[in-house]
This record gives structure tokens, sequence and C-alpha cells, in this order.
């Protein structure tokens, strides 16, 4: 814009390309993204659905590579790299690390908004929305076929579904998880409770923790969170566990405040105020629950297997030390699970590389992340239940290697295999309808004079609102 | 300013070429004297324009904006709209005048009362002064996770000293009553050592005369304070005041660390704490900037009587 008060001098134009020079330098300081140009990257001219062609050079930069401090998946990762190049040279992989989660919501949230997000970036499964509001994501369709990804048909639909929006592919998996009881097999023994038969119903569960706490020592039954979201989500568990649902199948109104969400405030009212078997401190987010079972202080609570190997590899614990039931009531489960999607406006042999490299890493039965006698070898663990997206042969034969190079005791986990529950998404807004019930959470078991009722009444109103502003 | 008193004196100007006008390119002098001076300014001024102004002026845009589908359109009112219809709105902006309303209370006056204490103290004061501030050096981080230490209803350090006298142990930071004064009590003892300081720096420049005069007069340790030091310190005493509001008005990492976030039933949530809810939670950047920029307009408010109170006083 010109105007009459500013007229470029040499004064000015000597403090103009100051400024930008500082502006460039302080930008490329803030972006870590590569926008790579060079050799055929700008575009290819053979089909999009054909498979990358190997003499294409391209660059990629790629999410949740394992930090210093993992150095086992690292030389994994080095290793599938070596080996991906073996059939694809002129593929550069680029990893970047992160020494916590592969996806911390801030960071991400920021990338995004400054499209500064890797090539291939790692997301959840709830993030598909957002991805798209900030137009971060290509539309990989075209390009994920079964001669991309040769285990493609065997893929959960239900897992690929949700990386959809109008039909249209954005992501690939790399994990899942469904919800389920995990429990501290120890403390079950200790308390003359039978580890190999986890409590399946809510009443079962209060009985356990009531018996678990009475160990004393500071040992809870059973854990709740009730902060940060994550006490909403857990409520959101519960319920759909006993057949109810947090918000209507329209997605436009708040469906917990009946006689299930008042059963499942009451429950955990009782267990802490009435039983005792909660702990005194509450106000728990992520975290706090699997520090306090991988030290033999919590007796179970709702989580996903993975949780498991963060007490483990982060936390010291043993596996040998911890199984899983369904979760209570059996009716559904909440899921969930990570991917990877790939930036918005990667040149097409970018696209092609990233499927590549994505089926070769976490798509491929044997392979990369599912190449269990490596994973054994490396002393990681194997035997989990999850992830598992496969079905059919796919997942018979990924099993069976799992079982073969297990590392852990599988029959841990059997009452929760044995009985798999329906998975079932997280509500539309679900950080938002999350924050709004951890205060019924938070409001169960910090006050023992909680009045339910009013509540679930008030947060009732809350999500209403949230929900109507969609 | 005072450019033209200075360059009789200055080394710099007695070496300026005599061939330049006297009043054109006075800009031009002053920055060929002092052309590191301006180097570094240049450097502050582009990292203020960067990183502070250019995101508040972003953020003016942003509140006015939505992101759907990849597109940005300006949305008018419907952010702010969005944010004053949000239940949380009404109870962040209670917890808020809460926390400024106890702090006010506390962080205010104890650590006057320290200075006036500290002040009276003949020996030893340079190693009361250093206890004092001590808690200001700790990371916050680590002194919030002592606090939680302390707090906890289980094995806390204050329900033990409670349970020494036979006092039933409490909810601390766990209770809709107790949560926010709880985080205040923590918040004042990690910020009260700056303050002290000032207030002592204050009351040291009080003449001694006038306490000399006034204990000729028979007054004690109150009337001394109320008489001499309140009235001598009351200009630092109303900016500091200012300045109190205006930071705790902006509170987030004591409620955010000590309660994880909003705290029982939300008691705890702050202003600034939803706006990181709105922002990083839920992507939703446009009701983060509505709702930043109400805190904006009430902060700026504040900062003006704060800008008016700290002006030189015209004798």
């Amino acid at each position: 814009m010109r105007s009459s008060w500013f007229r470029p001098t040499r004064r000015t134009s000597a403090a103009a390309v100051a400024a930008v020079l500082t502006l460039t330098s302080l930008a490329a300081c803030g972006t870590s993204s590569s926008d790579d140009n060079s050799g055929s990257g700008g575009g290819s001219k053979a089909g999009i659905s054909a498979p990358l062609d190997p003499k294409t050079k391209v660059t990629l930069t790629i999410d949740c590579m394992p930090p210093a401090a993992k150095a086992a998946e690292l030389r994994e990762w080095k290793e599938d790299v070596k080996e991906f190049n073996k059939k694809y040279p002129n593929v550069t992989i680029s990893g970047k690390s992160t020494p916590g989660q592969c996806e911390e919501p801030a960071r991400f949230t920021a990338q995004l908004k400054a499209k500064s997000q890797p090539d291939v970036f790692y997301t959840y499964f709830t993030d598909l929305q957002q991805v798209l509001d900030n137009n971060g994501a290509e539309d990989i369709s075209a390009y994920v076929t079964p001669k991309t990804v040769p285990a493609l048909n065997s893929i959960d639909p239900n897992v690929l579904g949700v990386l959809k929006k109008d039909g249209k592919l954005y992501g690939l998996p790399t994990s899942n998880y469904t919800m389920g009881l995990l429990i501290n097999r120890k403390l079950f023994e200790r308390a003359g409770l039978d580890p190999d038969k986890p409590p399946t119903t809510w009443e079962e569960v209060r009985t356990a923790a009531k018996k678990i706490a009475g160990l004393g020592n500071g040992i809870s039954g059973y854990g709740e969170y009730s902060a940060e979201n994550t006490g909403g989500w857990h409520f959101t568990a519960a319920m759909y566990g006993l057949g109810a649902d947090v918000v209507s199948a329209d997605g436009k109104k708040a469906a917990f405040n009946d006689a299930t969400g008042k059963q499942v405030a009451q429950q955990l009212h009782d267990m802490r105020w009435k039983d005792d078997s909660m702990g005194k401190t509450q106000l728990l987010k992520w975290g706090d629950l699997q520090k306090q079972i991988a030290s033999d202080k919590l007796g179970m609570f709702l989580a996903a297997p993975d949780d498991i190997t963060y007490m483990v590899q982060q936390l010291g614990a043993d596996y040998e030390n911890f199984g899983m039931g369904p979760i209570p009531g059996g009716k559904a489960t909440l899921f969930g699970g990570n991917d990877y999607m790939i930036k918005k406006g990667s040149s097409p042999d970018k696209i092609k590389a990233a499927v590549a490299w994505l089926n070769f890493k976490n798509l491929t039965p044997g392979k990369g992340q599912f190449q269990w006698d490596r994973t054994k070898a490396d002393k990681l663990p194997v035997g989990l239940p999850q992830p598992n997206f496969f079905t059919g042969d796919t997942k018979a034969e990924d099993l069976a290697s799992r079982t073969e190079n297990a590392t852990m005791p599988v029959e841990n986990f059997k009452p929760f295999l044995d009985n798999p529950v329906p998975g079932k998404a997280e509500p539309p807004k679900a950080q938002e309808v999350y924050k709004v019930l951890d205060n019924v959470m938070s409001g169960v078991l910090t006050n023992r004079n909680a009045d339910i009722d009013k509540l679930l009444a008030t947060a009732e109103q809350q999500v209403n609102q949230v929900l109507a502003n969609q | 300013m005072s450019a033209p008193t200075l360059s009789k004196s200055s080394p710099a100007s007695a070496r300026a070429p005599h061939h330049l006008p006297e009043r054109r390119g006075s800009l031009a002098r002053a920055v060929k004297r002092n052309l590191s001076a301006h180097g570094f300014l240049i450097g502050a001024v582009l990292c203020f324009s960067f990183f502070s102004w250019y995101p508040m002026v972003r953020e003016f845009f942003l509140a006015f904006q939505k992101n759907k589908d990849g597109r940005t359109t300006w949305a008018g009112w419907s952010n702010l709209s969005y944010v004053f219809n949000d239940p949380a709105f009404w109870q962040a902006w209670r917890n808020t005048l809460l926390f400024t309303g106890l702090a006010l209370v506390l962080g205010f006056a104890v650590p006057f009362l320290v200075a006036v204490l500290l002040n009276e103290f003949r020996h030893g004061q340079g190693y009361l002064r250093m206890l004092v501030y001590l808690p200001v050096m700790l990371p916050p981080v680590a002194s919030v996770l002592l606090f939680k230490y302390f707090y906890d209803p289980g094995y806390g350090l204050f329900n033990r000293i409670l349970g020494i006298f036979g006092i039933p142990d409490q909810q601390w930071l766990q209770s809709t009553s107790t949560a926010m004064i709880s985080v205040v009590i923590a918040a004042t003892w990690m910020n009260m050592g700056g303050a002290t300081l000032i207030y002592l720096a204050a009351l040291q420049g009080i003449p001694g005369e006038l306490y000399e005069a006034a204990e000729l007069d028979g007054a004690g340790l109150w009337r001394k304070i109320w008489h001499v030091t309140i009235p001598q310190t009351r200009l630092i005493l109303s900016l500091m005041f200012l300045m109190q509001i205006i930071a705790t008005m902006q509170v987030f990492t004591e409620p955010f660390l000590l309660t994880n976030g909003a705290g029982p039933e939300g008691s705890t949530m702050t202003v600034v704490y939803l706006i990181y809810q709105y922002a990083f939670n839920f992507n939703n950047y446009g009701g983060a900037a509505a709702l930043g920029l109400v805190l904006l307009v009430l902060l700026a408010g504040f900062s003006a009587v704060y800008v008016r109170l700290s002006r030189p006083q015209e004798d």
C-alpha cells in the first residue's frame, strides 16, 4: 500500500531490507517443513494411482521418529529407512522426533496454524476435522490402492472410516485402541481376587475395589481422572460400556442426563466417599493413574493396552504385573488411535513416497512395526493386544507371529481379547464435551455432598450450548 | 528531546561534520552519533514487532475470523457472541475476579507488612532480605510442585501438621470452597519476594527524621505506619496495586499447575486458562482471540491508569 506519508528513501529502503532479512531468518528458525522441489518432485506424469517410480528423487520430513532415549526403537527406525531405501534409493527420509508424546495438542495446533507440520505428520483419530479446518492434509484417496498398500482390504473399515470425510481418505493408521479395564495382578492376588477374571460389571468393580483398598498402606482399589478433559473422556467410556451415549445420535443434544449417567456418577461417588476405595487425591489427569498402578498403589482403572507400554518403558513396571478385561458393562467401548496424514500442497511424487513409506513401516504384516521377531530381539514389548487394525487372514497371521514372539504373558490379556466389545467413536466436539463433563467427575470425586442431579443438569445445559455453537 | 543540550558537550557532536545544515538531517546525525545504540534498538524493535505487536494486531483480526474446511472467513461478531454465550465465560470471570480479590488482600498486603517488619530490623537485614527473596529464584514449576505436595490430602505436609494438633484433614485444592484460596496462598508465597524488595526500597527512601519526629510525639509502631509510612509510600503502593490487578487478572500458571487445569467443578478456571482451552484444546482460535480481546480491553483500561499514575509528579 502506498500513501503520501510513506515515501521510500535510501534510509527506509535500507531499514526495509534489514527488516526483511531479519524476518526471513526468524521465519527460517520457526519452520520445519521442507518443500522439496528437487528432481521430479514437482509433479509426475504417471497416473497418481500408480506406485512411486523408484528413480524419483524426493525428500520427506516425517513426524514421530523415536528419540535418542528410545535407543532400540530408533535403531529399528534407521534399519527400516535403510531397507526402504533399497527399493527407493532416491527417497530421503528425514525423521523428526520429539522427546515426549508424538503429538502434543498445543504444539500440533500451532504447527497446523503456521503450516509448519512435517510432510508426513502424526495425528490422533479425533484430529481430522481440525486438520481439515486448517486446510492441513491432502486427500490421498487416489494414491491408496491395493497396489500401493497391499494390505488395504484387510484394514478394519471402521478404522479407515474415521480417517475419511465425505468419502475422501486423509490418513493411514499406525495404531488403534479400544478401552478396557486394566488391572494390577499383584494387588488382585493380595486381595484374594482372581486376576484371570477381572470384573465385568460395575458392581463387581466396586466389590473388588473395596477389597483392594482394604489392603491399606495408601492403596486404592479403583482410580479415575477428573482434570484436563480426561475425566469427561472416561465418563464417556463408562457410559459407552453401559450402552448409553453422551450426545444424541444426531449430535445436537446432550444425552447423559439420564438414569445411566446418574448411575455412573453415583457409583463413583459411592466408591469415593462410602467405600473410600478411590484414594484421597483426586483431580488426576492422564499419567497420574499409570504412576499409581505401576508402583502397586492402584488396583484398576479404565485404560487402553498402550498404557502398559508407557508404564513398562517409562515407569519401569513389569509386563507380568498387568492384565486386562473388557470394559465394565461390555455393551460398547470407546475407540481411538493414531495415524499419519500428508501435508496439504505436497507434490504427487511426495505423496506417493509417503504412502510407500507408511505402507512399509506401518501397514505390512511382518515388516516395520509388525516385524515381531525383531521387536523381541530388541527386548521391546511383544504380545499386547493392540495395535489391531487388521481383519481376516492378515489379522490371524499377525496375531500368530505376535504370540510366537511374545515377550510377556499374553494370557493376561485373554479376558480382553476373548470378549471383544464393539468400538464406538468419540462424540462430536469431543474435547469441549469432555471439558464440561470433567466438572461432573471432579464434583463427585471431590465433594462428599455433591448434588449429582444438579451436576448432570448443569453439564447438560452447557453441553447443549457447546453443541448449538457448532 | 534533549539532544541540543547534549550536543554541546558531547565529543561525538564535536566530531560531527560542520557542513551539515543546522536543522535538516538531525535524525541522520543522531543515528550516526549513536550507531551501535540504534543498532541494538533496531534489533529490539524488530523482535517486539515480530513477537509482540504483530501477534496483537493479528489477534485483533483473528477475533473476527473463522476457519472452516480450510477456508478463513469473516465471522463478524460471532466469535464474541460464542464467547459470551459459553457458560464457562462467566464462571472464568468470577474465578478470575475472586483470584484477583484474594490476591489483593493477601498478595498486596503481606509483602507490604513483611517489608515494614524487615525495615524495622536493625541487624541481619541483608540475610532476611535474601530469605524473603529466595522463593522468587525457584523456577515456578518447582514451587508449584512443592505446594502440590504440601496440599495433597492423602500424604501432604499441611495435613500432617494439622494432624499433630488433632485438626482433621483438609481438602485444600480439592474442594470448591478452599481451592482458590489455596492457589492464592501458593502464588503469594512464590511472588512476594519481588514485591517485598520494592516496598523495602520505598520504605528506606523515607527520611528518618519523620519517624524521629513521630517518636518524639509519642507515636507507636502502628501510628508511625499510618501517619508516616503509608503517606510516604502512597505512590508506589498505588502503582503496585494496579500492577497487581493487571498481573493477577492474567493468572494462568499457578491454577493450571496446582489444580490440573480447572480445579474441582471448574472452581479455579481462569480467563487465561479458558483462552488456552479454546486455542489449544478446541482449536477455536477465533474464540480464543475474542476472549483475549475482551481481556485486553479491560486491562488496557487499568494500564492507562497505571501510566497516568507513574508519570513524574509535577511540582
